[in-house]
C-alpha cells in the first residue's frame, strides 16, 4: 500500500471516528456511532500494518501484539459489572498513558530520524511533553482506579503547600527540558528524560490524590482528556496526522464532559484542570448555626414505604451512588415495573455527578431494563417535583441537599441540586445519617415531609417490592 | 415619624372597627405573637376581636396589651393596624408622626388624603400595593379578601338557592346539578369557581382576559369565551374598557347564559370606574324563578341592573344579593389572612427586627404603599420600573450558565470585551507560532487546532444519559496510539544507523499489547453498554 492510500485511510478512519462521537449523542444513533468506531479503527489499523511504514517481517509481532491485548481487552469487558464500569475505564486510560510513554522513549531512542535545527528542537519537545503527558495519565489513572474500587480511601490527600509542591515540580520540569533539547547524545538525553517522566508519575498521583471521592466524575472524564492529549502529542511527534486528529477529539470531547461536570457540581473548571480540588481548603467547612438543620428525623418501615407508594399518583426516583454500591438497579426497576402496572406514574431524576462517572446512574437503569424514555435529566425534572406525591431518594446525598440553595454559607452553596422536598412527601433511603462526601449535613432530612427508611439499599427495596407485591 | 432613637420600641395599635357591620379586626392573637417577635409592643382596644371571635383574653394570652376605649389606643399607638379606612373621629385621634397601615382607596376618599396629610401622619394603603411585585404578593391584602369573599358568594347563593349544588340520584328520584355561571375569573371569580365546583356544580365562567382560562379549567370550571377576538389584559392584572362590538357579543353570551344557569355570580371590576353592567333587567326576568345572582361588585355600583348594594332583594322571582360585606361576613377567617398580610408588611418595614419601623421610599413595594409621608401626599406612586434584562443577580447567573452546560445548546453569547481579549491572545498566540515554528509542524498544528473545535462540536450535543458510553467510546478511540507503536514496531528504516532495533521493538510491542487491550475491550464494552438501552 502506497504512502497516498495509506493517507487517504487515516482520513476515512479521522471522519469515521467524528461520525462514532457525533452518533453517540443519542440513543436512537449510539449503537452506530460505536460501529463507526471500531470500523474507522480496523481501518486505521490495517492501513498501518500495511503501509509503508511497517516492513511485513514486522507483521507477525504485530498479530502477536494485538492477540493478547485484544484477548485480555475482550475478556475484561465482558466480565466487568456495570457497577464496575467507572474503574474500568479509569484503569483503560491509564494503559493509554503508559502507551504514550513507551512510544515515546521509544522514538528518542530512534536514532534512524535525522533532524537539525528547530525541527529538532521542536521534535524534541514533542517527545517531552508527549512523555509527560502519557505519565502523568497513566499514574492519574491509576490512583484513580483504586480510589474507585476502594483499594484506596476516598478521602483526599492533602499535603501542605501542595501547589507550590506542584509549581516546583512544574519548574523542575521546564529546566529539565532546557537540559534534554540540549543534550548532544541520547544517552546524555536520557537522564533528564527519565527524571521528568518520575517528576511526571508522581504529580499524577499527587494530583489524583488530592481529590475526594465524590468528584470523581470529574477526574474520570479530565483523565479521558488527557489520555487524548497524550495521543496528539504521540501525533505530532511522529508527524502522523490521524494520531493527532483522533488525540485532538478525545481530548477536547473530554474536557468539554469535565466542564459539564464541573458546571453541574458548581465547581471552577481551571482549578480541576490544575488538580487538587474538590477539598475546599481541607475539613468541610462548618457554616453558621443557620445551617445547623432543626427538626426531627421520621423513620419509616418497608411496610409503610410500599404503602406510601402504592398510594401515590406520581412517583420520582431519584438514584445515587449507593444504589450502585448495593447493586440495588434490578430491585429498583421491579418496583417500577409493579408500580407502573398499578398505573403510578413513575420516572427517574438523574443528577449530572450522581455516581462516580459521568452518566453512571443511566448505565447502570439501562442494565436493568429501565426504559430510557423515563429516565429524566435533572433540568427536564426539577420543575416537577411540587406535582409529585412521593420522591424517593436511594444513596444520594449531595445532589438533594437544600443547603445548596438555601445556605450561601454551605461548602455545596450553589452546586444545582434535585429540589426532592418540594414533593409531597420525600422518602430517603440511607444506611444512616452520615453525611455525604461532601461532609455537610443535608437538611432535607430533617424536613416535616421528609421520611427515612434506614438499612441496605438492596435489602430494604427488596422488602418494599415485597410489600408491594402482597 | 422618629428614626427610633428616642424610643426602643414602637407600639402598634389594633383599634376597635367602628363602620358599621365590619366584623372584621387587623390583627389575630396568632399574629400578635409574630409581631412581638419582630421586637413591637401591641396594643388591642379591647372589644377589638370579639366580632371575628377573638377575645380579649386570647390577645392577653398571646402578649397584647388591652386598652380599654378608642381615644386610649390611638393616643398609646405608634403604629395604627386598621381594616376600613378610618372616619373623620378617628383621624382626630391621629398623633403627629403616627403611621396607619390600613385601607384607603386614596382615589375615591379625596377628602379623607387631605385630613390625613393635615394630621403629619404616614399612611400606608393596603390597596395601593403594587400588586404586580411578586415580591409584595405576602402582603397582598386585596386577594387574601378577594378569595375570602369569592368563597362567601358562593355560600350565599347557595344559601338563597332551594335545590342541591351537585347532581344526585336518589331513591326519591333524579337531582341535576346546578348550573353556575361567573363572570369575572379574578381573585374572586376563581375562589367562587373553586368553590361551586367543589360543591358539585356545573361551573362556567367568563373573563375578557383570555390567558386565565387554563386557570378556571384547573379548577373544575369550564370557560365560556366571546365570539369577538380582542384582548382584554389592561395592565397589572387587571381588565380594561372593552369595544362596543365586543360588549355587543359579550351581551348575547351573557343573555344566553342567563337563560340556562341557575345562579350567576358576577366580579367584574375595572380599576377607578364603575363596575360595568354585565346583567340588565331583561337578562334577569329571562332567569329561572328561583335563581340566585349573587353581585360581588356592589360597592362599585353592580354588575347588575337591579342590584341594591348592601342588600338582598327578590326581583322577577331571581334573588339579587348584593352585600358589600362579604369578606367580613367571614370575619374570623378573612381577620387572619389580612392580620398575616399586615405581618409581612410589618417584617418589610422592620427588617432589622427591632421593633422600629422605617418607611423606606426605595423599596419599590412600600413606596407603592405610602400614600401620605410625613405630611406629604405621596400617591399615586411613580409607575414601576419596567423589570428590564433579568437583574444581575450574582446567585443566579452561574444557575443559568449551567443550564447551557447540558449538552443543550451554549450558554448565550460571550460578551464583547471577553470575546475581543479571547481573540487577541489567539491572535498572538498564533502570530508568534507562524514566526519560529517551520513549515512541516503548522501543517500538524492546523490539523490539531481544526480537530479540537470538531470534537468540542461534536461533544457539545451529547445527552448526559450518554456520557458513561460516550467516555468510553472515546478512550477506545484514544488507544489509535497503537498506529504509533504500529509504525515503530519495523520500519524500512530498521537495522540502518545503529538503530536499537530490538529496544524499540519491545516497547513498541509492549505499547501495542497495551492499546490492544483498550482496543478491543473500550469497544466490546461500549458494545455491551449500548445494548442495554431501549425504550
Amino acid at each position: 500500500m502506497s504512502q497516498s492510500l495509506a493517507t487517504v485511510a487515516y482520513l476515512g478512519a479521522a471522519i469515521l471516528f467524528i461520525l462514532s462521537l457525533g452518533g453517540l449523542s443519542n440513543p436512537e444513533t449510539s449503537r452506530r456511532g460505536n460501529l463507526f468506531g471500531i470500523i474507522g479503527m480496523t481501518l486505521a489499523v490495517l492501513a498501518t500494518v500495511f503501509g509503508p511504514r511497517v516492513s511485513p517481517a514486522g507483521i507477525a509481532w504485530i498479530v502477536g501484539a494485538l492477540v493478547v491485548g485484544g484477548g485480555i481487552g475482550l475478556y475484561a469487558a465482558k466480565v466487568v459489572k456495570m457497577t464496575q464500569m467507572p474503574e474500568l475505564v479509569a484503569l483503560m486510560h491509564s494503559l493509554v498513558g503508559l502507551a504514550a510513554c513507551l512510544v515515546g522513549f521509544a522514538s528518542y531512542v530512534d536514532t534512524s530520524i535525522q533532524l537539525a535545527g528547530a525541527e529538532k528542537v521542536i521534535h524534541e519537545v514533542e517527545i517531552y511533553v508527549g512523555i509527560l503527558i502519557g505519565a502523568v495519565t497513566f499514574s492519574g489513572s491509576l490512583i484513580a482506579f483504586g480510589k474507585l474500587n476502594g483499594k484506596i480511601g476516598g478521602k483526599p490527600l492533602l499535603l501542605p503547600a501542595r501547589h507550590w509542591l506542584n509549581l516546583a515540580g512544574l519548574l523542575v520540569v521546564i529546566w529539565f527540558g532546557r537540559e534534554f533539547i540540549h543534550a548532544p547524545t541520547v544517552a546524555e538525553g536520557m537522564t533528564p528524560l527519565i527524571v521528568m517522566t518520575v517528576i511526571a508519575l508522581l504529580f499524577g498521583i499527587h494530583m489524583v490524590m488530592a481529590i475526594g471521592g465524590a468528584d470523581m466524575p470529574v477526574v474520570v472524564s479530565m483523565l479521558n482528556s488527557y489520555s487524548g492529549w497524550a495521543a496528539a502529542a504521540t501525533g505530532f511527534m511522529l508527524s502522523n496526522d490521524l494520531l493527532i486528529v483522533t488525540g485532538a477529539l478525545v481530548g477536547s470531547s473530554g474536557a468539554i464532559l469535565s466542564y459539564i461536570m464541573c458546571n453541574a457540581m458548581n465547581r471552577n473548571f481551571i482549578s480541576v484542570i490544575a488538580g487538587g480540588f474538590g477539598s475546599g481548603g481541607g475539613a468541610p467547612a462548618k457554616s453558621g448555626e443557620a445551617a445547623q438543620p432543626q427538626g426531627e428525623v421520621v423513620p419509616v418501615s418497608a411496610a409503610e414505604t410500599a404503602e406510601m407508594l402504592r398510594e401515590a399518583k406520581s412517583v420520582i426516583i431519584v438514584p445515587g451512588y449507593g444504589m450502585a454500591v448495593a447493586q440495588a438497579q434490578h430491585t429498583v426497576y421491579e418496583i417500577t415495573k409493579t408500580l407502573r402496572d398499578k398505573g403510578v406514574k413513575v420516572r427517574f431524576g438523574i443528577h449530572p455527578v450522581a455516581g462516580r462517572m459521568p452518566g453512571h446512574m443511566n448505565v447502570l437503569l439501562a442494565e436493568a431494563k429501565v426504559p430510557y424514555d423515563i429516565v429524566m435529566e435533572m433540568d427536564e425534572i426539577n420543575e416537577d417535583f411540587p406535582d409529585t406525591d412521593i420522591a424517593m431518594v436511594i444513596g444520594a446525598n449531595d445532589i438533594v441537599n437544600p443547603a445548596a440553595q438555601d445556605d450561601p454559607g454551605s461548602p455545596i452553596a450553589g452546586m444545582p441540586v434535585l429540589e426532592v422536598w418540594k414533593a409531597k412527601t420525600s422518602i430517603v433511603m440511607k444506611r444512616s445519617m452520615a453525611s455525604g462526601y461532601a461532609g455537610v449535613d443535608n437538611p432535607l432530612f430533617y424536613k416535616e415531609n421528609n421520611r427515612m427508611l434506614f438499612g441496605d439499599a438492596k435489602k430494604m427495596l427488596d422488602e418494599v417490592l415485597t410489600a408491594l407485591k402482597s | 415619624m422618629q428614626s427610633g432613637t428616642t424610643q426602643p420600641t414602637q407600639r402598634i395599635g389594633v383599634p376597635r372597627e367602628i363602620f358599621p357591620g365590619e366584623k372584621r379586626v387587623a390583627t389575630v392573637p396568632e399574629v400578635v405573637e409574630k409581631l412581638i417577635k419582630l421586637g413591637f409592643r401591641v396594643v388591642v382596644e379591647s372589644g377589638a376581636g370579639d366580632a371575628a371571635n377573638f377575645s380579649d383574653d386570647a390577645y392577653r394570652a398571646a402578649g397584647a396589651e388591652i386598652i380599654n376605649g378608642a381615644a386610649a389606643l390611638w393616643a398609646a399607638s405608634d403604629i395604627v393596624f386598621k381594616v376600613r379606612a378610618p372616619s373623620q373621629d378617628e383621624v382626630a385621634l391621629m398623633h403627629e408622626g403616627g403611621v396607619l397601615v390600613s385601607f384607603i382607596w386614596p382615589a375615591q376618599n379625596p377628602e379623607l388624603m387631605q385630613q390625613l396629610a393635615a394630621k403629619k401622619v404616614t399612611v400606608l394603603a393596603i390597596d395601593a400595593l403594587p400588586r404586580t411585585l411578586s415580591r409584595a404578593q405576602k402582603m397582598d391584602a386585596l386577594t387574601s379578601m378577594a378569595g375570602v369573599s369569592g368563597y362567601r358568594a358562593v355560600v350565599e347563593a347557595a344559601n338563597a338557592f332551594g335545590r342541591f349544588f351537585n347532581g344526585q340520584i336518589t331513591a326519591a328520584g333524579k337531582v341535576p346539578p346546578a348550573k353556575v355561571f361567573i363572570a369575572g375569573a379574578g381573585v374572586a371569580g376563581l375562589a367562587a369557581i373553586g368553590t361551586a365546583a367543589s360543591l358539585g356544580a356545573i361551573v362556567r365562567a367568563n373573563d375578557t382576559r383570555a390567558e386565565v382560562a387554563d386557570q378556571v379549567v384547573s379548577l373544575g370550571g369550564e370557560f365560556v369565551k366571546v365570539d369577538y377576538e380582542e384582548e382584554g389584559s389592561g395592565g397589572g392584572g387587571y381588565a380594561k374598557v372593552m369595544s362596543e362590538g365586543f360588549q355587543q357579543a359579550q351581551r348575547e353570551m351573557y343573555a344566553q347564559q342567563a337563560r340556562e344557569v341557575d345562579i350567576i355570580i358576577t366580579t367584574a371590576l375595572i380599576p377607578g370606574k364603575p363596575a360595568p353592567k354585565l346583567i340588565t333587567a331583561e337578562m334577569v326576568r329571562s332567569m329561572k324563578p328561583g335563581s340566585v345572582i349573587v353581585d360581588m361588585a356592589g360597592e362599585q355600583g353592580g354588575n347588575c341592573e337591579l342590584t341594591e348594594p348592601g342588600q338582598a332583594v327578590v326581583k322577577h322571582g331571581v334573588t339579587i344579593i348584593g352585600y358589600t360585606d362579604l369578606a367580613s361576613r367571614l370575619s374570623k377567617q378573612s381577620s387572619t389572612l389580612y392580620a398575616t398580610n399586615l405581618f409581612r408588611l410589618a417584617e418589610e418595614l422592620c427588617k432589622a427586627k427591632d421593633g422600629v419601623v422605617n418607611v423606606n421610599m426605595e423599596d419599590d413595594a412600600i413606596r407603592g404603599l405610602t400614600i401620605v409621608k410625613d405630611g406629604n401626599i405621596t400617591w399615586p406612586a411613580p409607575p414601576l420600573k419596567p423589570v428590564a434584562a433579568p437583574a444581575p443577580k450574582p446567585a443566579a447567573a452561574p444557575v443559568a450558565e449551567k443550564k447551557g452546560g447540558h449538552g443543550h445548546g451554549s450558554s448565550g453569547p460571550l460578551p464583547a470585551k471577553t470575546l475581543a481579549i479571547i481573540f487577541a491572545v489567539a491572535a498572538l498566540a498564533f502570530w508568534f507560532i507562524g514566526s519560529f515554528a517551520p513549515a512541516a509542524f503548522l501543517g500538524h498544528f492546523t490539523v490539531f487546532v481544526l480537530a479540537c473545535f470538531i470534537g468540542y462540536m461534536v461533544v457539545w450535543n451529547v445527552t448526559p444519559a450518554l456520557h458513561t458510553p460516550l467516555m468510553s467510546v472515546t478512550n477506545a478511540i484514544s488507544s489509535i496510539i497503537a498506529i504509533g507503536a504500529l509504525v515503530q514496531i519495523l520500519p524500512p528504516e530498521a537495522g540502518t544507523g545503529g538503530r536499537p532495533d530490538d529496544l524499540i521493538r519491545w516497547l513498541a510491542f509492549a505499547g501495542i499489547v497495551l492499546t490492544a487491550v483498550n482496543m478491543f475491550g473500550g469497544f466490546a464494552v461500549t458494545r455491551r453498554m449500548l445494548a442495554m438501552f431501549r425504550k
